[in-house]
Order: C-alpha cells, then structure tokens, then sequence
C-alpha cells in the first residue's frame, strides 16, 4: 500500500462553490491567491472584501469572508467608509479595469492621495468582460475589441492608462506593485506581492494596490494558452512588471 | 438642556451627534456647507469618522460602505448634489441599508442659485435613484423641529434598515433661531445580525443589491414594497393649524408654511374660516389625514416654493373631492405672506359651497 499524502487542497479562504468563469480565465487564480495570503496572515475572519461590476461581481461567492458589493468604479469608496467604522479589520477590493481604471479612477486615485488604509486588487485584461468584450481604458493600441472593430487607433482613442504609475507618484500610496498571471514564476510573485499589500494594511502602513496582468481568452477570442502568450507579447511591452513604491530594496 | 440660538445646518450636525452619529462623509455645497464644517470639527473631537469627500459620488459610496457594518451614518448636500447622489442612494435602498441623508434645497435644475427653494420635492419623495424605491422623508419647518426630525431619522432608518430623507431647504438651513438640543444618546453599539464586520466564528455575510434572478428580484422587490407599506400606515405625520372649522385648506411643508402660517393668521383676522394642514413626513404623503379632511373642505391650496410638486400628492389625497389650486414661487424667490394672502382670497372668491355640499369652482359656475 501507498499511503495517499495531500499535496494540494482548497484553501478555507475559499468555498466550494465552482466559479461562473470562463476556461482560461486568471480570475479562479487571483481570487485562490487572494485567499491563501488571508489565510496564510491570519487574518481570513477579520478582513471584509467589496466585490465590484464586472466578471468579479460574485467574488462573494468564491472568496470565504464577509463581503459587501459596491456599485460600478465605486469600490475604494466603500472601503473608505467600511475602514474608517471598523479601523482593526482589513478591507479590500478587488476590482477590474473597466471598474478601476474607467468609470473608478477617481475613487481609486483619491483613496490613495488620502492614504486609506486598504487594500485594492485590480485584475487588468485590457477588456470589458462581464458586457462581452468592449475597449477599456487599458486596451493596448491596435486591439481588437467590440467597441474598437478595426484595432484600438491612439489618434481616435488614445492611449492605455497605467494605473500603478498613476498611484504611486501618490504620496499616501503605500505600496504599489504590477504582477501577472501568465506563468508559474510570475503567479509566485504576484502571490508574494499580494501578501505584502495586505500586510502594509496590517501593519498601517497606507494605501496598497496590487494590479494582476491576467486573460480574457473569450473576449480576446484566442485560446487559453494563446492569451498567455498575448500578455507576455502585447500586455507586459505596455504595463512594465514590479514594484512601483514600497517594495524591497 | 437650555434653549440656545442654532443655525439650522449646524443644529442638525450637532443633534445627530447626540443621537450617535459614528461616521459622516460629505462634499461642500451651498447652503449646506455649514453642516459639513461642524462635523469636520466636532466628529475628530469625539473620536468619530469623517471624512471630506473627492465628490458626491464618493461620499455617498462612503455612507454606503459604513452603513454596511452597521454603523449610524450620515451624509448632507443639495440639489446638484444629492443628483451625484442618486446612485448610491439607490444602492442603499436596494441593500437596506440605515442611511440618513440631509438635502438643503436651493434652486433649480442645473446649477440654479443658491437662494432657498424647495424644488426637489419630486426627487426626495419618489424614487431618489433608479429602481423601484421610495426613501422616507421629513420635512422640519423650524430649527426646533430639524433637531428633532434628525433624531427621528436615525431611528426610523435602522428600525425599517431604510433611507431617510431629511428634507429642508436653505433658508432653514441659514436661518438662526432658539431651539433646545437633546442630551448625548447612550448607544448600544451592538453589530446588527445582517452588518459585515469579519466572519470570526460565524458564517460568511454578504451586503449587496445584486439579485439576478428575475424572480429572486421580484421577491426581493416585493419585500421592499411590503416594508413601504407598512411605513405607510404607520409613519404619516402632519401638523395642522384652524383645521376643525376650516373651509379652505391652505397645505404647505417646511420654511414655505411658515409663511403660509402668517398668511391664514392674517385671513384668519379677516374672517375667513382658513386652516394649515403642513405634513411632516412627505413621503409617506399624510395622506389618511389630508383624505379625511377632503369631504369637508371647500378647497384646498397648496403653497410651495416651486412650480407645484406636492401639490400632486394633494390632488391624489383630495381625489377630485374638492377643488386643489396652487400658488407658487420659484427659482429661490422669497415668498411672502401678502401674497399667500391674495392666493387665498382667491381661493375663497372663486369657489363656493352648493346646497347639496359639494364642492365647484365659481368659473363652473359661470359656464
């Protein structure tokens, strides 16, 4: 006999719940690393989440702690509220970029000037996923979305909005890293990055936002393997990997 | 306590202090700014948040998010305001949430002025958002009464989990005059069943409005509408003035019925048989109290500092009973009492009482 030895387990962070997310889709990912750095600090029955509009507008569903769902682009502004009544829980949001980066930047950009002490997960795919695949704000040149038919054209709609970049020239931004969900070595760090934005809210450090590089193979219309290629190819060229501000030296 | 001289803004700042007010997020506006200027004051003294926001927008988010742990919470604004507003308070109705809102009512639309007015009377009695919801709103008419109305709120939202409205506009909000404040409240602080505060030893609690099922919606809807109508039965205010004998009904809320007030004095000194009926809560309409009065009255005027909002709610109370006839001021023009005056000898000369009781306007008459 052999005995069986458990090398791999849902974490308790998470339910049971099997996730509405399409095949390929980073979201199952981040939200199992989001909930291991929880679990892992400890802090999984003290921390409240705020889901925001958009794929992961369920996030409730997946991730086991209490959660409040906010109105589209408005999730940094109910963590304010939440954390300034409840100063020793850890509130984050985990939010989109069509959420974050469009109809948000506001939200985003001033709980970070005011140096809120939270937590903000942004998921950047450079698409509207939920509404079936439009432009966002972080839509690199040229691609092709249902709401830019013949390729993004800069002359027309501009350019990508570099979210990490914007917030931490912040000075109540505490920390600021991009990461991506591409491959095994970058999903460790963004686990590792993931853990430090949390723990700059434990230790009341200020305001921390971690953006994750992750895959929409559905609306990009490629298949999953292809769609990590393309953050590789297309996504990491526009939204340079690593820690904006407050990382180790 | 002793009676003191308040301003209407920063007596209800500091009347919903005393009733426990554990967080305040707003953005400055005329004629409300004095009541953010308070808080931004008092709410560090007494280790309370407070949190100036980047917009509206943000700060009714930031009520929503503090309302989710259960806390009691308070924003304040004005017309182009509570606007940005609308939206969160939509997703505070459809969460049920406590939420106590303040609007201090300037003119209209747009960036109107600044002067007094009471033009969102549709929009803090209707839906004040998208979906199929009402708030419940109050209508102070003197500073005395806004102390008083602010504690209420705080108690009427948490014991329905509802929006409150408490609805004035900016000459009450600018307007000094003697009021007594109440003694601090002694809050039980205890978390609420349904509030978001880390699921230590429990199971995980979600807040949110998002019901994708059509027919978990409906039910959810439906709940909402049951909880209204229970509010509506139980909840109507009013305060009248020369009612038992009264032959017309002047109907008038807030900084408008005082004028009101001095107007049926005065006609009162001239013999006409005239009352005041001034609801308090404006939605739910008094509108038991307004229907019971309807068979009796010869007509009704409503008097309001705008093109003529509540006076639909009259009409609907009054049902084709007896004439409803309007007089109004817009755009933050003061109204006086001499005109109200007019409006109500008007009102007497152009309606009579027929032998078999009912009601018509004299122009019928005459065609």
């Amino acid at each position: 006999m052999i005995a069986e030895e458990c090398v791999y387990e849902r974490p308790t962070g998470l339910t049971a719940a099997h996730t509405h997310y399409c095949p390929g889709c980073t979201h199952g990912i981040a939200h199992r690393l989001t909930a291991e750095a929880l679990e892992e600090l400890g802090i999984l029955e003290r921390t409240i989440g705020v889901a925001s509009v958009g794929c992961s507008v369920f996030a409730y569903n997946y991730i086991a702690c209490d959660f409040v769902g906010a109105a589209h682009g408005r999730a940094p502004a109910v963590a304010t509220g939440l954390k300034r009544v409840l100063p020793d829980r850890i509130i984050f949001t985990y939010q989109g970029d069509g959420d974050l980066a469009s109809i948000g930047l506001g939200e985003v950009l001033h709980a970070a000037a005011r140096g809120e002490q939270i937590t903000v997960i942004f998921i950047n795919n450079a698409i509207y996923g939920m509404t079936g695949g439009q432009m966002a704000p972080t839509s690199p040149p040229g691609m092709v979305t249902t709401s830019s038919p013949g390729g993004r054209d800069p002359q027309r709609t501009g350019y990508p909005v570099r979210v990490c970049e914007l917030v931490a020239q912040m000075d109540g931004a505490a920390y600021v890293a991009r990461r991506s969900l591409h491959n095994p070595a970058e999903i460790r760090r963004a686990k590792k990055a993931l853990r430090t934005a949390f723990e700059c809210q434990m230790n009341g450090r200020g305001f921390a936002l971690v953006e994750l590089l992750s895959t929409c193979p559905t609306n990009w219309g490629m298949t999953p393997v292809d769609a990590l290629h393309w953050v590789e190819e297309r996504m990491i060229p526009v939204f340079p990997l690593g820690e904006f501000k407050g990382g180790e030296r | 306590m002793a009676r003191e001289l308040l301003k209407g803004n920063e007596a209800i700042a500091e009347a919903a202090i005393r009733a426990g007010l554990d967080a305040y997020f707003g953005y400055p506006i005329t004629p409300q700014t004095e009541l953010l200027e308070y808080l931004a004051r008092r709410m560090p003294e007494l280790s309370r948040a407070f949190v100036q926001a980047e917009s509206e927008v943000a700060a009714i988010n930031m009520v929503y998010g503090a309302a989710c742990a259960g806390k009691r919470v308070m924003t304040s604004s004005s017309g182009p305001g509570i606007s940005l507003m609308q939206e969160g308070l939509s997703y505070i109705a459809g969460a049920e949430l406590p939420a106590v809102v303040v609007d201090v009512m300037r003119g209209g639309p747009g960036l109107g002025n600044i002067a007094a007015c009471q033009s969102d009377y549709f929009q803090m009695t209707r839906s004040a958002g998208h979906g199929d919801f009402r708030p419940l709103t109050l209508a102070p008419a003197t500073v005395q009464e806004a102390i008083d109305l602010t504690g209420l709120a705080f108690d009427l939202a948490e014991q329905y989990r509802m929006l409150v409205i408490l609805l004035i506009d900016g000459n009450l909000g600018q307007m000094m005059e003697p009021a007594e404040l109440p003694s601090f409240r002694q809050n039980v602080s205890a978390t609420p069943e349904w509030a978001v505060d880390g699921a230590e030893g429990r199971p995980q609690r979600i807040i949110t409005s998002l019901y994708l099922q059509p027919e978990a919606l409906e039910r959810h809807n439906l709940n909402l509408q049951k909880k209204l109508a229970i509010i509506a039965e139980r909840e109507q205010r009013f305060a009248g003035l020369y009612l038992e004998d009264a032959d017309l009904i002047v109907v008038a809320f807030g900084s408008a019925a005082r004028v009101a007030q001095n107007a049926v004095e005065a006609a009162r000194a001239r013999g006409m048989a005239v009352g005041l009926f001034r609801p308090i809560t404006l939605s739910p309409f008094p509108m038991h109290a307004l229907a019971h009065l309807a068979p009796r009255a010869r007509a009704f005027l409503a008097v309001e500092m705008n093109a003529g909002q509540m006076v639909e709610d009259v009409r609907l109370a009054v049902a084709g009973r007896a004439p409803v006839r309007f007089y109004g001021r817009l755009g933050g023009v003061e109204m006086l009492p001499d005109e109200v005056l007019r409006a109500i000898e008007q009102a007497m000369r152009d309606t009579r009482v027929t032998t078999n009781g009912a009601r018509i306007l004299n122009a019928e008459v005459r065609r």
